[in-house]
Parts: structure tokens; C-alpha cells; sequence
């Protein structure tokens, strides 16, 4: 085999990727050690962070991309994949976990956005990344910037699951209700949702995104992840869910198990048993302006 | 009587698995009927014909298995199984990592990750024994096998090591077909296993 017929970063090693994701629990864990108790419990990946997205609302202040540090001491830690986050916009940020070798990046709200007008050009980066989306539109246009997975804004940080199951009802619910529609209608459907026209006629063609959909922000419980595998949702990526619980390793095996046997509730059941208090959550009508991160990137 | 296919569907690209079969099926043509389903339950694997072990994250779907009670199941399993990437992973007798607990099945060792991380992922034509012309391969942190016992028939070798074998009924591979639209290494199988 010669060297330079080798392809990499290519559209569908970037999309084969998200795929080899599915059916499985992407893990918030801030080092190594946690990193480790993921892995034992079966996630399929990591996200590698400096702190849990509500341990970021309770720091307040500038929130950015993790100490390069902490990412490489999670990447030895363990043999599944490791992802970090990045601003919105932040492309440097973007390039430094790049160069370290992260397998994805979640260009993320959970941070502060470096960059109020544009994301990330996904399409530069040789890695595949994911990006958080509440309406179909906005999936479609992070899709267009060169996301190989999207996923559920969601709020993060709440441990209420409230704003996934919105975020994902509107973006499955509009594929629905889009589907009979003839190319002329759904063209001008797009202008309203303000996403490119050809990637809206793949969508509703398909009956789904045209890349794997995880559910995100808020998801606490095996009942949670299970809910969100049943609305459609490809995996879920739990963040402070886990390691804010009373018992982050049964937590961390339980979500596994439910989304596992997201259709199965006896098995669900089974998984909830005897797993402590949950995160303490946050009603999200409480969030004062400013506090919810949803509404960064549009 | 009618062809019954299914897919492992505890963690992994299934979706696609399933489409590569019955895209396999429609090309080839068939006179049976041929049915191709996800399967995770003991009693779902014991009637196929043909299994497939999909691609996914190897350490979860081995967890899987045994949480499942699926270990024994699949040991005794008397159809076809077509592997790849975690699957085969899963097949093999030893694995370089502790975390997986493989099945056993194919006498190989296989070398997780054996390329590095995504960034070193890569698409490739690549040679395999009995195709007419190349195999366009994608490989996402792929496993290679070594050391592969007797009976066992090595189709495909890059310089990291062997990325194709076959024995009898079973099939795995460190790429993902199923990622693709090239049937030919789907239909092998399938003929391999006298279900076409």
C-alpha cells in the first residue's frame, strides 16, 4: 500500500466516527481517575473537562477550553476515545486540541463563546466535531460548517432534562412534519429555518439528520437517557449527571444499562435501583437572563 | 425457507450493517427470502443464520455481552458471524487490553487501536485475496490481527499487520464495509455461509 494513497480526515472517516458511537453514553470526567471509572462502566467515549458544566455555572466568570494538561493525563488514562471542548468560534482552541490528538471536538455553550457572529470552520480540522443544536435549523447550518454529529442543546449544568426533550421534539417534529411535502415547499421551508436547502431535502429524505443526533444537557437519571433513546435520539452524552450523584460509579453503569435497554422498562427499573440522590437540579425558569447557555450560537 | 440475519444491537453502527446486508441481498439476488433484523437477546441469536458484530467502542460491547448473558450464547452460536472493527476485536482469542474479554471464536491476537487515534484514521484501497480489483477500506481506530492459527485464512494484510481473515463461517475485518457501498466482501461471506 503506498503512503500517499492513505486518505484521512475525509467527510465519512469523520461521520464513521460519530457512527461507531451510537447506542452509547458519552461521559463528562474532569481526571484521570474518573476517566477510568467511565470506561469500567462501558461509556463509549469521554468528554475531558477542567470541571462539570454545573460546577462552570457555579465558577462563573470566563469559561474556556481545558488545561491541555488535564486532556492528556484523561487520553492516557484510558483506550476509548477522548473528546475536549472548545468556545464557539474558537478555532485556536480548536487547533491546540487538534494538535494534541482528541478524537472529537464539542464546539460547546457550555463555554463562553469566543466568537458572537461565527462557529468554528468545521470543514479545516482533520478531526470530526459535534455541536449542540435546539431547532433543525440550527442543526442543518452546523451540519453546513462541517459538524460530523450534532446534538441536543439541552441546558446544561440543570440536571433537568426539560430543554433536551424540547430541543429534541422540535428537530424531530419538524423532519416529521415536513414529510410529504413537495422539493418547492420544503425549499421555501428552509429560507424560514434559514438552513440550506439541499441538506434539508437529504434530511426529510432520510427521515432523519443526516448525521448521528446524540441527546445532551440535563439528562440525570437512567429514566432521563432512556426517555431521550425513545424520542429518537441516537446516545446521550451525560455531564454533571454522574459525578455530582451520590454514587457516580452505579450512576455511571445504570445510564449505560437504560440506554442499553431504553425500550425495556423492567430493565430500566432494575438499573434505577438503589442509586442514591441524583445531581441536585435546577428548575430552568429560575435562570436569570445571562445564566442560560442555550441561547449562545445560533 | 427463508434467510434470517441479524445484527448485535447492543452499542454501535447497526443501522448501517443492517443496510449493507440487504443492499448485499438486492444486488446479489436471491431466491430465498431474506430477512435482516437488530438482535440483543439470547433467545433473538439462537435461529440466525448469519450474525453480524458491528463496529462500535470494543470495550462496551464486550461489557455488553456479558452483562447480557450473550457470552455463552455466541460461543455456541452454530451460524455464520461477519465482524468488523470492535467485532473483531470481540472474535479473537487474545486481545492486547485487559478491558476486553474476547470471545474466543477465531484463533488470532489482535492489537486494539493499532493505527492511534482518529487523526490517524484513514481511507484505503487495499488488496484482498479473491477480489478481482481492490477494496475501498475505512479504517476508524482499527484493530490489526497477528499471529493467526491454522485453518485460518489471512484475505487482506497492510504493513501494521492482517486486516482481513476467514475461516468456515466467519468473517472479520479491521475496516468498516458497512460504511461503504462495495458489497463484494458481504456477498463472500454470505456464499461462504451457502445462504446465496
Amino acid at each position: 500500500m503506498k503512503l500517499e494513497e492513505l486518505r484521512h480526515g475525509t467527510e465519512l472517516l469523520k461521520r464513521g466516527f460519530a457512527s461507531m458511537q451510537k447506542g452509547g453514553v458519552i461521559m463528562d470526567v474532569v481526571n484521570a481517575s474518573q476517566a477510568a471509572i467511565a470506561e469500567q462502566a462501558g461509556a463509549v467515549a469521554v468528554m475531558a473537562l477542567e470541571r462539570v458544566p454545573a460546577d462552570i455555572r457555579k465558577a462563573g466568570g470566563v469559561a474556556r477550553m481545558a488545561d491541555p494538561a488535564i486532556v492528556l493525563e484523561i487520553m492516557d488514562a484510558v483506550s476509548i476515545p477522548v473528546m475536549a471542548k472548545v468556545r464557539i468560534g474558537h478555532f485556536v482552541e480548536a487547533q491546540v486540541l487538534e494538535s494534541l490528538g482528541v478524537d472529537m471536538i464539542d464546539e460547546s455553550e457550555v463555554l463562553t463563546p469566543a466568537d458572537e457572529q461565527f462557529h468554528i470552520d468545521k470543514k479545516q480540522f482533520s478531526i470530526p466535531f459535534v455541536c449542540g443544536a435546539r431547532d433543525l435549523g440550527e442543526a442543518l447550518r452546523r451540519i453546513q460548517e462541517g459538524a460530523a454529529m450534532v446534538r441536543t442543546k439541552g441546558e446544561a449544568g440543570t440536571g433537568n432534562v426539560v430543554e433536551a426533550v424540547r430541543h429534541m421534539r422540535n428537530i424531530n417534529g419538524e423532519i416529521r412534519a415536513l414529510q410529504g411535502r413537495t422539493p418547492q415547499e420544503i425549499a421555501d421551508r428552509a429560507r424560514d429555518l434559514e438552513a440550506p436547502a439541499d441538506l434539508l431535502l437529504e434530511t426529510v429524505k432520510r427521515g432523519r439528520l443526516p448525521v448521528v443526533n446524540f441527546s445532551a444537557g440535563g439528562i440525570a437519571t437512567p429514566s432521563d437517557a432512556a426517555m431521550m433513546m425513545q424520542m429518537g435520539a441516537d446516545g446521550v452524552f451525560v455531564g454533571s449527571g454522574i459525578f455530582l450523584s451520590a454514587h457516580p460509579e452505579k450512576m455511571a453503569r445504570a445510564i449505560v444499562e437504560a440506554v442499553n435497554h431504553f425500550d425495556d422498562p423492567a430493565a430500566i427499573a432494575e438499573a434505577s435501583k438503589g442509586l442514591g440522590e441524583p445531581m441536585k437540579g435546577i428548575d430552568v425558569h429560575t435562570l436569570k437572563e445571562g445564566e442560560v447557555l442555550q441561547y449562545r450560537g445560533r | 425457507m427463508g434467510v434470517r440475519i441479524g445484527v448485535l444491537a447492543l452499542q454501535g453502527d447497526v443501522s448501517e450493517h443492517i443496510d449493507a446486508f440487504r443492499n448485499a441481498v438486492r444486488t446479489f439476488g436471491s431466491e430465498r427470502s431474506v430477512v435482516v433484523a437488530p438482535v440483543k437477546k439470547p433467545e433473538e441469536i439462537i435461529d440466525l443464520d448469519a450474525l453480524a458484530i458491528p463496529g462500535g467502542e470494543s470495550t462496551t460491547i464486550s461489557r455488553l455481552i456479558e452483562k447480557n448473558n450473550l457470552f455463552d450464547p455466541l460461543i455456541g452460536f452454530e451460524g455464520g458471524i461477519f465482524a468488523t472493527c470492535a467485532g473483531m476485536v470481540v472474535m479473537a482469542a487474545s486481545v492486547d487490553d485487559p478491558r476486553v474479554h474476547p470471545l474466543g471464536l477465531m484463533d488470532y491476537k489482535v492489537i486494539r487501536n493499532a493505527f492511534g487515534r482518529q487523526r490517524e484514521s484513514f481511507e484505503a484501497d487495499i488488496a484482498i485475496s479473491g477480489l478481482d480489483r481492490p477494496f475501498h477500506a475505512v479504517f476508524i481506530r482499527a484493530p490489526v490481527a497477528e499471529h493467526p492459527g491454522n485453518g485460518i485464512k489471512v484475505l487482506g494484510s497492510i504493513t501494521e499487520g492482517i486486516v482481513a481473515l476467514e475461516q468456515g463461517r466467519f468473517m472479520a475485518l479491521s475496516f468498516h464495509p458497512e460504511l461503504g457501498h462495495d458489497p463484494r466482501l458481504h456477498i463472500r461471506f454470505l456464499k461462504n455461509c451457502k445462504l446465496l
